[in-house]
């Protein structure tokens, strides 16, 4: 396999214009595979390009001048990529988690009160723990609490959309929110986002870095959004879906939504074998 | 072992990323938010990094988020999360600034080591999976001549070397280019 050898450039995904054209894979120096040591087995095999959204996804008007036109370098992955960053629980406030109490100022926040939880895996299905998840959003109008939203629908005083949490020994993790509203946004023509989610996921790896969004379960706007369908296998789309979770609500309170997350996995090393 | 479920797609961060992800520059203040642009790392050379995102049209892209990973000056990873800093491109200007120190050596997979060099990550508005590079420093042209990530790119090596600023000590300018003439080196890991 091609990371084995070292590096290799990656064909663009779509056709580039002519003048970056010429990259191709023999521009780059590949190594050779036995001047690669014994430890030499890369952590993480690279991700599968094809699932993920491309760069370039013309429907999508603000990917056009901010996608690389030159293939992406593979590499193997060293400690710079293998190590990463851990968040504790003292970075925390108390009410990170609970969406609908960490920005009150008089009153509970307006819209579907919904509790959000799932399990964050790997690959290989092994539980993920100790993942910082920070989680943005717009309120129940469809607006966000951000210097640059200028959108129309008010904003909710008591409500911020700012959020996070981190996943258990299990690799569980829960928020509680509102369900935001859809809104409108500048692309071909008159373009609506679907209600969503914004999800930044730490794993142990810097390598496993993961930012992504997801939708409801049942709404119409999902088929109709360019966002989303720059995620071009619709297997890949129904993993951003949530999913209706009545077993969680919470009677007379909150309904519930479940969205189960996967990060890339660590391949074993013959270390971790040793210790099966 | 065999893989047995596929990744999440990624989708944009969007232009209010910061409401996440740096929640005082979207204007909501948290307490105990704890996560800026100082990589908290002490020991080593302080330095500050600063420079600008561009798109395929030359213009400053001004709602990016960037973060850097990196081993101190020893070229050991860190407790906790130092080593790591997050910051945006300004509003008004597009710059963002890091402040950390010189990172150190840390070992390539055949355990030799590669050039000083700190890795970055690109969050923005248009950006449906997050770009991924390294800065490295042009002043360590020793280091940098023996680096297998550096000998491996032929066309473009300079995208990824950090300039000292002559007009302040310790300071280094990295511009990004997402598309174009000029276009930064970006890796698959």
């Amino acid at each position: 396999m091609a990371w084995v050898s070292g590096f290799r450039a990656l064909t663009p995904a779509l056709p580039v214009d002519g003048t970056r054209a010429a990259v191709e894979i023999e521009v780059y120096t590949l190594l050779q595979a036995d001047q690669m040591a014994s430890n030499s087995k890369p952590a993480f095999a690279p991700r599968d390009r094809t699932w993920h959204p491309k760069g370039l996804t013309p429907a999508y008007n603000s990917s056009v001048l901010r996608s690389p036109k030159r293939a992406l370098l593979q590499m193997p992955t060293s400690l710079s990529e293998t190590s990463g960053p851990v968040f504790g629980h003292n970075i925390f406030g108390e009410h990170d988690a609970d969406m609908l109490a960490n920005a009150v100022v008089d009153g509970d926040p307006i819209g579907e009160r919904i509790v959000v939880s799932g399990r964050v895996l790997d690959e290989y299905a092994r539980p993920q723990a100790g993942v910082l998840i920070e989680v943005w959003q717009a309120n129940a109008g469809g607006r966000y609490r951000h210097v640059r939203d200028g959108y129309l629908a008010p904003l909710d005083e008591n409500f911020s959309g700012y959020g996070r949490c981190i996943s258990d020994d299990q690799g569980n993790y829960s928020f509680r929110t509102i369900r935001p509203g859809p809104y409108p946004f500048p692309n071909n023509g008159p373009a609506w986002r679907p209600a969503h989610i914004h999800l930044s996921l730490f794993g142990a790896s810097f390598a496993q870095r993961l930012i992504t969004q997801f939708y409801f379960e049942g709404d119409p706007l999902i088929r109709h959004c360019a966002i989303v369908n720059a995620v071009s296998d619709p297997a890949a789309v129904e993993r951003l879906v949530a999913r209706l979770d009545l077993d969680n609500a919470v009677p007379f309170d909150a309904l519930a939504y479940r969205f189960d997350i996967v990060l890339r996995g660590r391949e074993e090393t013959p270390l971790d074998a040793e210790h099966d | 072992m065999k893989k047995s479920l596929k990744e999440t797609p990624s989708q944009t961060a969007g232009p209010y990323v910061h409401i996440g992800l740096l929640p005082g520059v979207a204007g909501i203040d948290v307490k105990h938010h704890g996560i800026g642009g100082n990589t908290g790392l002490g020991g080593g050379t302080p330095i500050i990094i600063t420079g600008v995102v561009r798109d395929g049209a030359g213009d400053i892209v001004k709602d990016a988020l960037l973060e850097i990973w990196q081993a101190n000056g020893d070229g050991q990873f860190g407790g906790g999360h130092q080593g790591f800093a997050r910051c945006h491109t300004d509003f008004e200007t597009g710059e963002f600034r890091f402040e950390t120190v010189k990172p150190g050596p840390v070992a390539w997979t055949d355990g030799s080591p590669q050039a000083p060099h700190m890795t970055l990550m690109i969050f923005a508005r248009g950006i449906n999976i997050h770009l991924h590079t390294r800065i490295y420093f042009a002043d360590e042209a020793d280091a940098n001549a023996a680096d297998p990530v550096l000998n491996a790119v032929t066309d473009g090596r300079e995208t990824l070397l950090a300039k000292p600023d002559t007009s302040s000590n310790n300071s280094y300018r990295f511009d990004v280019s997402l598309q174009g003439e000029a276009e930064t080196i970006f890796f698959d890991i």
